[in-house]
C-alpha cells in the first residue's frame, strides 16, 4: 500500500476513528517491515500488539476448588468438640466417683466411732451386771 | 449445562481474559490465579450464563471488577511491591538494553497510562474488539471510548518519538 494512504490512515487511528478492517491493513503494513523512517514508531507499537496477543493461558482451568484446607479445619472442630465431651464426660464420672468414695470413708468414719462408744457402752454395762449379780446373791 | 459445553462457551477466551487480567494486575501469577477464580466464578454463575447473549462481553467485564477489586485491596493492604518487583524483573537491568527494546517500552509507557486507558487499548488494539463490545464491556459511551482510546494512542506515539529522539542525540 502506498504511503500517502497509510499516513492518512495512522492520522485516523491516532484519532480512533479506523475501523477495526482499517487497522488490520495498518498492522499488516507495519509488522511486515520496510517501513518509512519516520513512521517508526508505529512499528514498535504494532509489533508489540502483535507479540502481548501471542501470550496464551497455559494452566488448565479447574471448575471443581481445591479447598483442602477449609475442609480440613471443618473436621477438625468437630474431632475437637468430640473430644471435649469425652473428657468432659470422663471427668464427670471421676469426680462422681471420687465423690461417692469420700462419702464411704466419712460414713465408715462415723460408724467406726459409733460402734467403739458402743463397745465401751456395752462394757460399762457388763460392769454393772456384775455388779447387780453379786447385789444379787448377796441379798439372796 | 454440562462441564464440556460450559468449557465450548468459555475456552475460547480465556487467553483474552489472561491478557487483560495480566495488563491490570502485572504478574503473571496474580493474572493466572485470577483467570482461575473468574472461570470459576463463572461456572458457579452457569444457569445465568444461558440468559446472556454475549457470554464473552460478560466475562470481560467482569474480569475488569475483578481485577480492580484485586488493585484496591492489594493498595489497601500496602502490597504494591509486587508491583515494583515485577517492573524490574521485566524491564532489562541494563539501561541500554533497555533502549534498544523498543517493543519493551511500549509495555512501559502503557503501564503507566491510566488504567481505563490502558483496558481499552487492550480491548481495541490487541484484541480486536468492535467498538460497541468495548462499550458494552465498560459501560461506556462510544465518544468516550473513542477520546480515551485516541488519547492513549497519542501518548504511546508521542513517548515513543520522545524517547526515540533522546536515543539518537
Amino acid at each position: 500500500m502506498e504511503l500517502a494512504n497509510i499516513e492518512k490512515l495512522v492520522e485516523k487511528y491516532l484519532d480512533a476513528a479506523t475501523t477495526l478492517q482499517e487497522e488490520t491493513t495498518l498492522k499488516n503494513y507495519f509488522i511486515e517491515g520496510s517501513v518509512a523512517p519516520h513512521l517508526q514508531e508505529y512499528a514498535h507499537m504494532f509489533t508489540y500488539f502483535a507479540t502481548i496477543k501471542g501470550e496464551t493461558y497455559t494452566k488448565t482451568i479447574e471448575l471443581e476448588p481445591k479447598k483442602p484446607k477449609r475442609s480440613n479445619y471443618k473436621w477438625l472442630s468437630v474431632a475437637a468438640s468430640i473430644v471435649l465431651l469425652f473428657s468432659v464426660f470422663i471427668g464427670k464420672q471421676e469426680y462422681e466417683r471420687y465423690q461417692a468414695l469420700k462419702q464411704f470413708e466419712q460414713i465408715s468414719k462415723g460408724l467406726r466411732l459409733l460402734s467403739q462408744n458402743l463397745k465401751k457402752g456395752e462394757q460399762a454395762v457388763a460392769t454393772l451386771y456384775t455388779y447387780e449379780n453379786t447385789v444379787n446373791k448377796i441379798l439372796k | 449445562m454440562n462441564q464440556s459445553d460450559f468449557l465450548k462457551v468459555v475456552l475460547p477466551f480465556k487467553d483474552k481474559v489472561f491478557r487483560l487480567a495480566k495488563r491490570l494486575l502485572v504478574s503473571t501469577e496474580e493474572a493466572e490465579d485470577a483467570t482461575q477464580e473468574l472461570f470459576f466464578k463463572l461456572w458457579k454463575s452457569k444457569d445465568k450464563i444461558a440468559d446472556y447473549n454475549n457470554v464473552e462481553a460478560f466475562a470481560m467485564t467482569m474480569t475488569k471488577n475483578y481485577c480492580y477489586d484485586r488493585l484496591k485491596s492489594k493498595q489497601a493492604s500496602n502490597l504494591t511491591l509486587v508491583h515494583n518487583n515485577y517492573k524490574q524483573k521485566d524491564t532489562p537491568l541494563d539501561t541500554q538494553l533497555e533502549y534498544q527494546d523498543s517493543v519493551n517500552q511500549v509495555h512501559l509507557l502503557i503501564e503507566k497510562l491510566p488504567e481505563q486507558q490502558q483496558i481499552i487499548i487492550q480491548l481495541r488494539d490487541i484484541e480486536e474488539y468492535d467498538f460497541d463490545e468495548i462499550c458494552k464491556m465498560l459501560d461506556m459511551k462510544p465518544t468516550a471510548v473513542r477520546v480515551a482510546l485516541s488519547r492513549a494512542r497519542k501518548t504511546i506515539r508521542e513517548e515513543l518519538t520522545k524517547k526515540h529522539n533522546y536515543g539518537v542525540s
